[in-house]
């Protein structure tokens, strides 16, 4: 079984009394067979009276009573394991931050989380009371058969571990090539999808018609690749299915002629014809939800992956935002130099400097320069590798305490999936609507949230109202109004996507949401950086030149 | 209307999927036949008949026995095959019916892998439903046959057994399969929708100190998934309970039946024994009827992506494309994106002759886009004509039209693929100079270099930010080089320097080019011809720089903003 899927059973403990009772209700169920066997050939051969198959419908209905308590206690055990690793993996990445989750690709993670889980099923709910029941029933039917029949034992004792045997060979065999196959499987999938993605690109330049007779191409060359493979890797298969039709003949041919020379009774010919098959049965079922388990593998595989990994983001706890404040803080970084893992060029590099109570500072420079970097350092995302930050003079603790202070307006603010006005109180839940309303206002949202289907109930997200770019960064800001108590804005590149006139509203409500805080403004058009009491130009991780507004022009 | 679900794709197939059927039912007769006639050796030896008697028996258990893996073998490999080729279909098919522009353009890229998961259907309508039915049938066909010969009674309990394991539950199962993804379905979404806020709004989870209430939204919406997958496992249970039950008092109502009628040892034995393992392939009939249901579900949407009408008519007879220098008229144009929805070009007029340049300026949701749109035939007009050289757009193939009016788009797309086919999709027979100028009048070519032509971009390579994902499609443009060149927001997501120089190359680029421009940035218009301002979805000024500048309005507020915080 998995290893860290295990622990993960074992520390929780409604969960492993579900796959106890999942696993044991498989193994009895199994066992049984043999008792249903026992009776049958002793009513067939005539041995037992026909009123022995009173015993034989009680077995039935325990059997069918068994396979519906392992069935619940299957369904039990993959959503408490599915919902136990998705917590810690949803925990995991949000203590991961934002600076890390950045640099991974946050699509498949969405998915891993979601739906990707679900691959568990196979694995937990089939192929685990599978294992089980492969490990003790073929033993049991042989100790049986060695009671009964000891040529017949022999010949199923010997031919049993044939099918492990040839299994693994044919599979190392094919291994590697099937594994590949797989892979270029999902790459088709992707190909696919990427056209389908693109169509209005290709449809632009004429090439969508093209494109068609490609995908019929790339099909066609992977459907041969692949069948040249499933010929090899289905040999498994027909070994497996030799094996056991063959040991059948094997046993129930010189049963028959021991029968006919009146070395062997009846009743234990019977038993032995219906029990030999029952030795392979439970291999054969193992071996045929083994691949769907193998992706329940891969999905605990790439879900502890990102359990383990090293994350360098500092771990994010909530505190509720607080009123009572100093005032707006002075910004000191000396020598401050922050690197990120896997690049040789630091991303701030030796930077110094102060930013005053209540100034405001525009950050201009090319992408790539540092200013991110910049904003993500005084949000607490990244800490300093050397060099230290202070905040009115002591050292920034770039925690939740921290953050309550600030005002944040990413670039591409995330609108999440529920109504305006809780995305506009998400930094004050408790904020009331005349307070959102407020917000909004203040941030020159209201009019366009108003005209809105359902106002400020109306849902955002990917099955919500579609809000243009501007009006998303005014429902952002919003947020940052609606927030009480905070005395440090900071705004990553508020208009970059923006016309005039949606710019000009931003830049006012900038402008008075700057009033009484310390403000670092990441810039690029002429509007927004003409707030700023200084411009401060970043390039390749340093600053290279801080002037004040009057003197730039 | 496409059929687009592959059912015709499967009839042209029909000889390999009659293979794929055959061996598959030979399989499991040959399963049936083993048990069947080990059973009749073994009783029947023990009646101590003469030897030859036997030995009909003796070869059928080894001949069955030799064949089953083999038949099943074959039957895996042709039933994959054919799987393969049908989804091959399904996906060509899908392809073509989405290559017409309708309105599911507009929906995310979510509804897209969905339809492209739903391609996998094809397959599974194969392999887990269709051939398995099949199997089952011929078996059930096969064993109650034997039984009706050796004892008509038995024969029935037999059939009705087998049609309670092999209808009756495999209903219930699809009924229950329907109810519950009718529920299950919007618990995922909800779920996915959480996740997706979580990880996507990090930034602004963590600067708001909100990161502890999405967790607590997404163990909710897990627990209420939770909950209705364990009930929906719970009813897959009984199925497979009532499965068990049904076959064991079956084969327990053969013995009975044929113990009441002195049927012989022999045939009680044979008649046991093949109606327990004639169940062997009804019994998944249960678990393929739940996934019929879902694989039904999504060859229904498929179905319905190619019976959704294309947003633009194609003409029956398409007009030749018109010769010589091209000249666009724009007439009293009305663009509508829906019904019920406010106008989005409301009475636009606007003529482009050989040579001329005009720049199309207005606040975002003005009908700028809109209006390339419609030029590119992307979209159908409510009222009013688009002409070029004299000819309606709506009398010529849409192809043919975006062969004289397209460049660069909204939304431009970086395949999974090398930097070079990325371009050159746009210029297929273009050769390294024209691509390495097509990039460097892009101002792309620093990039390039550092990159390399031959790196593979998109999801699975080296990320494309967004100013280089719109001087990448900038390039291509340039390359296709139509006669009538159209560039939206050529200057979008560049930094102020970076975009000044675009617009000053494109605009010296362009110059005795007919060329269609929508821009923000008023700076360098000086240079073309016309300015067409759009305000609303209609023409709220025109003129040339100079005519504007000196005339009240958006375009003079916008050049003295510009102007005061540029400080020129």
């Amino acid at each position: 079984m998995h290893k860290d899927l295990l622990r993960l059973i074992r520390g929780e403990r409604a969960v492993r009394r579900h796959l106890a009772v999942c696993l044991a209700a498989a193994v009895l169920a199994g066992l049984l067979v043999l008792v249903q066997a026992e009776v049958l050939s002793g009513v067939l051969s005539g041995r037992f009276a026909p009123a022995a198959l009173a015993v034989l419908a009680l077995v039935v209905g325990v059997r069918a009573l068994l396979g519906l308590v392992q069935g619940v206690a299957a369904g039990r055990t993959s959503t408490g394991v599915k919902t136990a690793l998705r917590h810690r993996l949803l925990s995991r990445l949000r203590d991961l931050g934002p600076a890390d989750l950045a640099s991974r690709r946050s699509g498949e993670l969405v998915t891993l989380a979601g739906r990707g889980l679900d691959a568990l099923d196979p694995y937990l709910s089939g192929y685990l009371p599978a294992a089980a029941v492969a490990a003790v029933v073929p033993l049991a039917v042989l100790v049986r058969l060695f009671v009964a029949d000891l040529t017949s034992a022999v010949i199923v004792l010997v031919t049993l571990p044939l099918i492990p045997l040839f299994g693994a060979l044919v599979g190392m065999r094919t291994k590697e090539v099937t594994e590949r196959q797989w892979r270029a499987l999902a790459r088709l999938g992707g190909h696919f999808l990427d056209v389908v993605r693109g169509l209005p690109t290709l449809r632009a330049f004429g090439r969508a018609r093209y494109q068609a007779e490609v995908i019929g191409r790339v099909a066609q060359e992977h459907r041969e690749a692949t069948m040249r493979t499933l010929r090899v890797a289905f040999l498994s298969s027909l070994v497996l299915e030799l094996a056991a039709s063959l040991s059948l003949a094997l046993v129930a041919v010189p049963v028959g002629l021991r029968l006919l020379s009146g070395s062997m009774e009846l009743p234990t010919a019977l038993l032995v014809l219906l029990l030999a098959p029952e030795a392979y049965l439970p291999l054969r079922t193992m071996g045929n939800k083994f691949h769907a388990a193998m992706e329940g593998v891969a999905a605990a595989d790439e879900a502890f992956a990102v359990l383990d990994a090293q994350g360098r983001g500092t771990a994010v706890q909530d505190v509720p935002a607080s009123p009572a404040r100093s005032g707006a803080p002075e910004i000191r970084l000396e020598n401050v130099t922050v690197r990120y893992p896997g690049r040789d060029e630091a991303a701030l590099d030796d930077v110094s400097l102060t930013i005053a109570p209540g100034e405001r500072v525009a950050l201009v420079g090319e992408s790539g320069a540092g200013k991110s970097t910049l904003l993500h350092l005084l949000l607490g995302f990244v800490a300093p590798d050397s060099g230290r930050v202070l905040i009115d003079g002591v050292a920034l603790t770039g925690d939740d305490a921290w953050r309550a202070r600030l005002a944040f307006v990413p670039q591409r603010p995330h609108l999440f999936a529920t109504s305006v006005a809780d995305n506009i109180r998400l930094g004050f839940p408790e904020a009331t609507l005349d307070d959102v309303r407020r917000a909004a206002k203040a941030a020159h949202a209201d009019e366009f949230v108003t005209a809105l289907p359902e106002g400020y109930e109306t849902a955002l997200g990917e099955r919500g109202a579609n809000l243009s770019a501007g009006q998303r960064q005014r429902v952002a800001l919003a947020r940052a109004f609606c927030r009480p108590g905070t005395d440090l804005l900071l705004l990553d590149e508020p208009t970059a996507r923006l016309d005039g006139r949606s710019e000009a509203a931003i830049v006012a409500a900038t402008g008075e949401l700057a009033e009484g805080r310390t403000a670092v403004i990441v810039a690029h058009r002429p509007a927004m950086i003409d707030l700023a009491d200084r411009v401060i130009r970043l390039a390749e991780g340093r600053v290279v030149s801080a002037e004040l507004i009057g003197e730039s022009r | 209307m496409t059929d687009i679900t592959g059912m015709t794709g499967i009839r042209d197939m029909r000889g390999r999927l009659a293979l794929a059927i055959s061996s598959g039912a030979a399989a499991e007769l040959a399963g049936l036949g083993l048990i069947g006639s080990a059973a009749w050796l073994i009783t029947r030896a023990a009646e101590h008949p003469p030897l030859a008697a036997l030995s009909v028996a003796i070869v059928g258990v080894r001949a069955f026995a030799t064949t089953k893996g083999v038949f099943r073998y074959g039957e895996r490999l042709a039933g994959h095959d054919v799987a393969l080729r049908a989804q091959a279909t399904t996906r060509q098919r899908l392809y073509r019916a989405l290559i017409p522009t309708g309105p599911r353009d507009r929906r995310g890229a979510d509804l897209l892998s969905r339809m492209v998961d739903d391609t996998d259907a094809a397959q599974d309508l194969l392999v887990r439903c269709l051939l398995p039915a099949c199997a089952a049938l011929v078996t059930a066909i096969a064993a109650v046959t034997l039984g009706l010969f050796l004892l008509p009674a038995a024969a029935l309990a037999l059939l009705a057994g087998l049609l309670v394991a092999g209808v009756l539950i495999p209903l219930g199962t699809a009924a229950a399969a329907r109810r519950w993804s009718a529920r299950i379905a919007p618990a995922r979404a909800e779920l996915a929708a959480r996740v997706a806020d979580l990880v996507h709004g990090a930034a602004d989870l963590a600067a708001y100190g909100a990161g502890g209430r999405a967790l607590d939204a997404c163990a909710e919406a897990d627990a209420r998934l939770g909950a209705l997958e364990r009930r929906q496992s719970r009813a897959n249970a009984v199925a497979a309970a009532l499965g068990t039950l049904t076959q064991g008092l079956t084969v327990l109502a053969v013995v009975w039946i044929a113990g009441g009628s002195q049927a012989g040892r022999v045939a009680t034995a044979v008649l046991a024994l093949v109606s327990l393992v004639a169940f062997e392939p009804v019994l998944p009939m249960a678990a393929a009827a739940e996934r019929l249901t879902g694989v039904l579900a999504a060859l229904r949407r498929l179905r319905e992506v190619g019976a959704t009408p294309p947003a633009v008519a194609e003409p029956a007879k398409p007009a030749p494309v018109p010769e010589g220098p091209p000249t666009v008229e724009i007439h009293d144009l009305v663009v509508r994106h829906g019904p019920g929805l406010p106008a989005a070009l409301d009475g636009v007029s606007l003529t482009l002759t050989p040579g001329r340049r005009v720049a199309l300026v207005g606040p975002s949701g003005a009908g700028k886009s809109t209006l390339l749109s419609a030029l590119m035939r992307l979209v159908e007009p409510e009222s009013g004509t688009v002409r070029l050289n004299g000819t309606d757009l709506g009398d010529l193939a849409s192809d043919d039209v975006r062969r004289v009016m397209t460049g660069l788009t909204q939304d431009p797309y970086v395949f999974q693929t090398t930097l070079r086919d990325n371009l050159r999709l746009a210029g297929p027979e273009a050769d390294q100079e024209e691509l390495t100028e097509a990039v460097r009048r892009a101002r792309l070519d620093r990039w390039v270099e550092r990159t390399g032509w031959d790196t593979q971009l998109g999801e699975d390579g080296r990320t494309v930010s967004g100013g280089q994902l719109q001087r990448l499609a900038l390039a291509r443009a340039l390359l296709n080089d139509p006669p009538v060149l159209l560039l939206d927001e050529p200057a979008e997501s560049l930094d102020e320097p970076t975009a000044d120089a675009l617009m000053a190359d494109l605009l010296d680029a362009t110059r005795g080019r007919t060329t269609l421009l929508v821009t923000h940035r008023l700076r360098g218009l000086e240079g073309v011809d016309e300015i067409v301002v759009l305000e609303n979805g209609a023409v709220a000024q025109r003129g040339t720089h100079e005519e504007l500048v000196g005339t009240p309005g958006y375009y003079r507020d916008l050049w003295h903003s510009e102007a005061l915080t540029a400080g020129r």
